[in-house]
């Protein structure tokens, strides 16, 4: 497996594990760091060997936000041709599911990271922020976006001018995240989920989350035709004729992938 | 390091003794900050299996120095600036923290003792809810953990009133874990900290977090957070060490882990 500068990965039974690694930054994101957990996910996406992958900081916190050394000094021109949230735009297009799992601070790039997460299970105590705003700037990376898609856009506009602090239990309450548990036991309960998921067949796994995604940006009309599409697209896999053949036997499906 | 405070650690044990005896102990916000930091380091310090808030002098506290008050100030902001951030602390805190009440513990001072796990009383000590006296509330998580601790009647007619409640009363209500005579105060609360920080740290930490569970969550997550907490307790080296000592028929050895 490729090995990178500030992430570590690996894989196991059908679960990839991507984990951010400047612990002692709190795992502020620089470019390279971006750039390297789009490329393990990227890569993960294409490996049949896994199902599910999962996001993950080492240390204290998931990530602290962006790496503020390496922008103060940046001026609109050069940023416009540096394109650096291009990088983002393809974790959006990972196929499999991707599950966060989130402790300690969450702020800022490191939130808008948190958001491309398809889950997000959060250790007890875990802060999420937007602090952004208390630099002079905004989010650059989705936030704005992804976050009033999730929560709407009262508490969108009410987080991103405050820059404060919201509590895992306030975010569990707006749909943000699903799971609040344990920090003693964040990745024994992600994984446990992770490889649930995974035992599931992963082209209806891959589909839905096709289909979810376009609810958010189609008309209803538009997203009802599209999630038909997949519903038939299923019925060609031999997963299919497996998990409905097993419904029937009453037993346990065993999924290919196929 | 700290002005307001005595910060010592014996026996596995943190000591902060407020230590502002010509005012009895009263509050100025730099005690506070000096509280709150004291709070977080024991949380996070190896050697500590245990926390005692204690006073220097006659009396355990009483609360707010009325010297740094004036009338212009934001109440509320100053229980937002100056008492939460010390009493988030406290109620985060997943070591066991000890209230040993010397004397009176008064206004914030009753609230400080009210958000510790035990209050050991001198026979001298006693409690006053005092906010009503000068109009004011109870505050600092007062009517939060009163209520939680002789139910809302009793919590109101405490606050209401404001009566003193002498060591021995405080015993037959609840918010008296033991109380002993002054003269051998300080050996009983010594016996009564070694005893906590000599127990499986680690689940005593779970033990509290579960009671919040039990506090905050329906039945159905306070069952989930039970299992979590099981879980983590039973990875524990004192788990192992208790079920090894209970097989061997010998008193365990807990170290904290």
């Amino acid at each position: 497996m490729k090995s990178y500068e500030f992430i570590e990965v690996s894989h196991d039974d059908g679960v990839a594990l991507i984990e951010l690694n400047r612990p002692a930054q709190y795992n502020a994101l620089n470019r390279q760091m971006v750039g390297e957990i789009v490329d393990a996910a990227e890569s993960f996406d294409r490996n049949e060997e896994v199902r599910v992958i999962v996001l993950s900081g080492k240390g204290r916190a998931f990530s602290a936000g962006a790496d503020i050394d390496e922008m103060a000094a940046d001026n609109p021109i050069r940023l416009e041709l540096l394109n650096q949230f291009a990088d983002w735009d393809r974790l959006s297009l990972i196929k499999k599911p991707l599950i966060g799992a989130v402790k300690g601070f969450v702020f800022g790039g490191g939130f808008e990271l948190a958001l491309n997460c398809d889950l997000l299970i959060a250790a007890s105590g875990t802060e999420f922020a937007f602090p952004e705003v208390n630099l002079g700037v905004m989010p650059g990376a989705g936030g704005t976006q992804r976050l009033t898609k999730i929560v709407g856009r009262t508490k969108a506009l009410e987080w991103l001018w405050s820059g404060s602090r919201i509590p895992a239990e306030t975010a569990i309450q707006h749909g943000l995240i699903s799971r609040i548990v344990s920090p003693e036991l964040l990745m024994e309960e992600t994984l446990k989920m992770a490889k649930q998921i995974a035992r599931q067949a992963p082209l209806a796994i891959r589909l839905i989350k096709d289909a979810v995604n376009k609810a958010v940006d189609y008309s209803l009309y538009e997203g009802m035709q599209y999630e038909r599409k997949n519903f038939y697209l299923l019925f060609a896999s031999e997963d299919q004729k497996e998990g409905m053949t097993a419904f029937i036997e009453k037993r346990k499906p065993d999924f290919k992938g196929r | 390091m700290y002005e307001t405070i005595i910060y010592s650690i014996k026996n596995g044990a943190a000591w902060i003794t407020l230590n502002r005896p010509d005012t009895l102990n009263a509050f100025i916000s730099q005690m506070n900050h000096e509280i709150t930091h004291a709070i977080k380091n024991a949380s996070l310090s190896e050697d500590v299996r245990a926390i005692v808030i204690t006073g220097a002098g006659r009396g355990f506290c009483s609360g707010q120095d009325l010297s740094e008050v004036d009338e212009s100030m934001d109440h509320g902001e100053v229980l937002r600036k100056q008492y939460a951030p010390m009493m988030k602390q406290i109620y985060q805190c997943e070591k066991p923290i000890i209230a040993a009440v010397n004397g009176v513990a008064a206004g914030a001072g009753f609230s400080l003792a009210l958000a510790c796990d035990f209050r050991l009383l001198s026979d001298r000590a006693s409690f006053l809810n005092a906010f009503v006296h000068i109009g004011l509330i109870p505050d600092s998580g007062n009517s939060y953990f009163l209520t939680r601790l002789v139910g809302e009647a009793k919590a109101l007619e405490i606050s209401v009133l404001g009566e003193k409640i002498p060591a021995d009363q405080a015993l037959s209500l609840g918010l008296a874990t033991k109380v002993y005579p002054a003269d051998h105060f300080e050996t009983e609360v010594q016996q009564f900290v070694d005893r906590i920080a000599a127990m499986p740290t680690k689940a005593v930490g779970l033990i509290k977090r579960t009671m919040k569970a039990a506090r905050n969550l329906s039945f159905t997550d306070y069952l989930e957070e039970e299992a979590q907490g099981q879980r983590i307790a039973g990875l524990s080296r004192d788990h192992r060490e208790g079920v090894q000592a209970f097989i061997e028929k010998r008193k365990p050895i807990f170290i904290g882990k």
